[in-house]
């Protein structure tokens, strides 16, 4: 039987890269191109910044835009990958450090990283909504006060320093150039893994669970262990983002995982655009774009530099005002009132 | 119509007990008793219809079936194993299958991904971060049941823009997915046109005859003519039992439900 259906859909489809639309290729050659027209501080302060919150958001994304579940815990579990390599691996503070090679620390503070995601996402799941948003809420912030507490392990207020990527292939991954390409291959790699998992039977049945927990269970789904799993999941993409912040600022401290920095996670996967996995990426873009040059911006008008986050705060405001599903329904909304001016008989522009 | 059919006697097994078997069966909600010692026993592939007035308990009874509700006091066996306290998904993995009386589907999927989820639910790799493949059988399934409710043309449409019947024959085809031994359909042909009806009840008298069903529905027409026994039910409790020509004869039944002159 399965032959005769096999049979009717045989019309080929063109190659992978053929399906792929051509502005994702300008993107790309942008992209990799990128460190031959711009300078070191835009390349590792703005971009190298925005590709690492955009994975962030990213894996929030995949809980909130999949799985219906709004976590405020990504920084959290990112923060937890980030000491786990300073605390593993090799930093200023030698008394903690464990100077392991980078073989195994980064994989272990992956690792540990997602256990913690997946027990805390095992906490979450027994709630909704708003319930969620507190419950990762109040463990976001437990940690951020632990770390600042605990001087054994995690070095209390000042955390660790000089932490730094391993020196592999004779490269130095924190120069500019490198760290670009590295943070670009993660965030590319999540970005296609969330895209790729979506349609797996993984991410088809955590939609499911989205849509309807109740007929899930009724076709034969333990939706509890979905939603579990979908924490996991978001959580190696997490871990990898904290990782990479770490290298880049070269120091963590309790402030990294603090709760300003979980709600800017929120406000990036927002002001972008759950919907989608790219929206993360634009609005982390976007975050750092005002982080970076509204300073300058408020200098020149005679205001405090300190104030860009009012001016963050007030854009968040717009986007939210004008488009609750973020800046990707602005351009889907313009997209689609592009396509209606086009005749639907002949193609072409009336 | 054939392509279910063949399939499903792959894996139907020859079960000598009752497939579903409800021992003093009360769920309250509060001080309210939806269903009040509800005793009852299905024989595997037994067609039985559940009839009775808004708000008999109808559905309550389906829900303690399924467990989307677990019962008060009493005892549920399913296919001869004791089921009372087992979640909903551990049912369904034993061949147990419902549909909803209000559409309960994926609105933001496509009819195959809706098909494919079902037919995934009750098999291995559900966890899968693996696409399915063009070789994929859990796929090709989905094909033939989409084929089987007559949606072949609506196989990439998403739901949200289905048409209630089709969104109806959609709900069909999931709980047909895997190996179903014992459906239960709530109210089916609610809102169908005549010709939808028709179909209707030509895809559940067509099911292969080891797949039982209990239907809720208020289509004396269609209950009727697909059902071999009828359960009467009235505030909670099942008060009478017979064949379809006993139920329709019967004097007190036509004066509670079926309006005396009916038929």
């Amino acid at each position: 039987m399965a032959v005769v259906v096999q049979a009717s859909s045989v019309e080929r489809r063109p190659a992978w890269y053929g399906r792929v639309p051509s502005a994702w290729w300008v993107i790309a050659v942008v992209a990799l191109l990128m460190p031959a027209v711009t300078n070191d501080f835009i390349l590792f302060q703005v971009f190298g910044w925005a590709l690492i919150l955009g994975m962030i958001a990213l894996s929030l994304q995949f809980l909130a835009g999949y799985g219906g579940m709004v976590s405020l815990l990504q920084m959290t579990v990112a923060g937890i990958g980030g000491y786990g390599v300073a605390i593993l691996g090799t930093s200023g503070v030698a008394a903690i450090s464990l100077h392991l090679p980078w073989w195994i620390y980064i994989p272990v503070a992956i690792a540990i990283a997602s256990l913690f995601g997946t027990l805390v996402g095992a906490l979450a799941v027994r709630t909704e909504g708003i319930y969620t948003i507190m419950i990762t809420l109040a463990i976001a912030s437990a940690f951020f006060y632990f770390a600042r507490q605990n001087y054994v392990i995690f070095n209390g207020y000042s955390g660790f320093n000089l932490v730094v990527p391993p020196h592999l292939f004779g490269v130095d991954w924190r120069q500019p150039m490198p760290f670009y390409y590295l943070a670009l291959a993660c965030a590319v790699l999540s970005y296609l893994a969330v895209r790729y998992v979506a349609r797996s039977p993984f991410g088809l049945a955590l939609q499911g669970v989205r849509d309807n927990p109740r007929r899930m269970a009724a076709l034969g789904f333990n939706v509890t262990a979905h939603r579990i799993f979908a924490y996991t999941f978001a959580s190696v993409i997490a871990a990898v983002g904290g990782i990479l912040l770490v290298w880049q600022n070269a120091q963590i401290s309790p402030g990294t995982a603090g709760i300003p920095a979980a709600i800017d996670i929120l406000v990036i996967a927002v002001v972008g655009g759950i919907a989608r996995p790219i929206g993360p990426f634009v609005g982390a873009l976007i975050y750092v774009l005002l982080r970076a040059f509204t300073p300058d911006v408020l200098t020149a008008f005679g205001m405090s530099g300190e104030r860009f986050k009012l001016l963050i705060g007030i854009g968040f405001l717009v986007i939210v005002y004008f488009s609750p599903d973020g800046v990707l329904g602005l351009w889907d909304r313009w997209r689609a009132s592009r396509n209606s001016r086009v005749d639907p008989l002949t193609g072409g522009e009336r | 119509m054939n392509a279910p059919v063949s399939a499903a006697t792959l894996s139907s097994t020859a079960f000598a007990g009752n497939a579903l078997e409800l021992r003093g069966v009360t769920k309250t909600f509060g001080a309210l008793a939806a269903l009040t010692d509800v005793t009852l026993t299905v024989r595997p592939g037994e067609r039985r219809a559940v009839l009775g007035s808004n708000g008999a308990g109808k559905t309550t009874l389906f829900n303690c079936v399924t467990g989307d509700f677990l019962p008060t006091s009493g005892a549920i066996r399913l296919f001869g194993e004791d089921v009372t306290r087992f979640p909903a998904h551990e049912r369904i993995r034993r061949g147990l299958r419902r549909t909803y009386q209000i559409s309960l589907l994926f609105a933001g999927l496509t009819v195959t991904e809706n098909v494919y989820l079902a037919c995934r639910g009750v098999s291995r790799g559900r966890f899968s971060l693996l696409r399915p493949g063009r070789s994929d059988v859990l796929m090709a399934r989905a094909r033939e049941l989409i084929e089987a409710v007559h949606m072949a043309d609506a196989r990439d449409t998403k739901v949200s823009e289905l048409s209630y019947g089709q969104q109806r024959q959609l709900e069909i085809a999931l709980a047909l997915a895997g190996a179903p031994r014992l459906i239960l359909f709530d109210e089916p042909a609610a809102g169908l046109s005549p010709a939808e009806r028709a179909d209707l009840v030509a895809i559940l008298t067509g099911l292969p005859s080891h797949i039982g069903f209990i239907i809720i529905e208020h289509d004396m027409d269609v209950a009727l003519r697909v059902a071999e026994t009828v359960s009467m039910m009235h505030n909670g409790r099942i008060f009478k039992e017979g064949t379809p020509r006993e139920i329709e004869s019967d004097a007190e039944v036509q004066e509670l439900y079926l309006g005396g002159g009916h038929g």
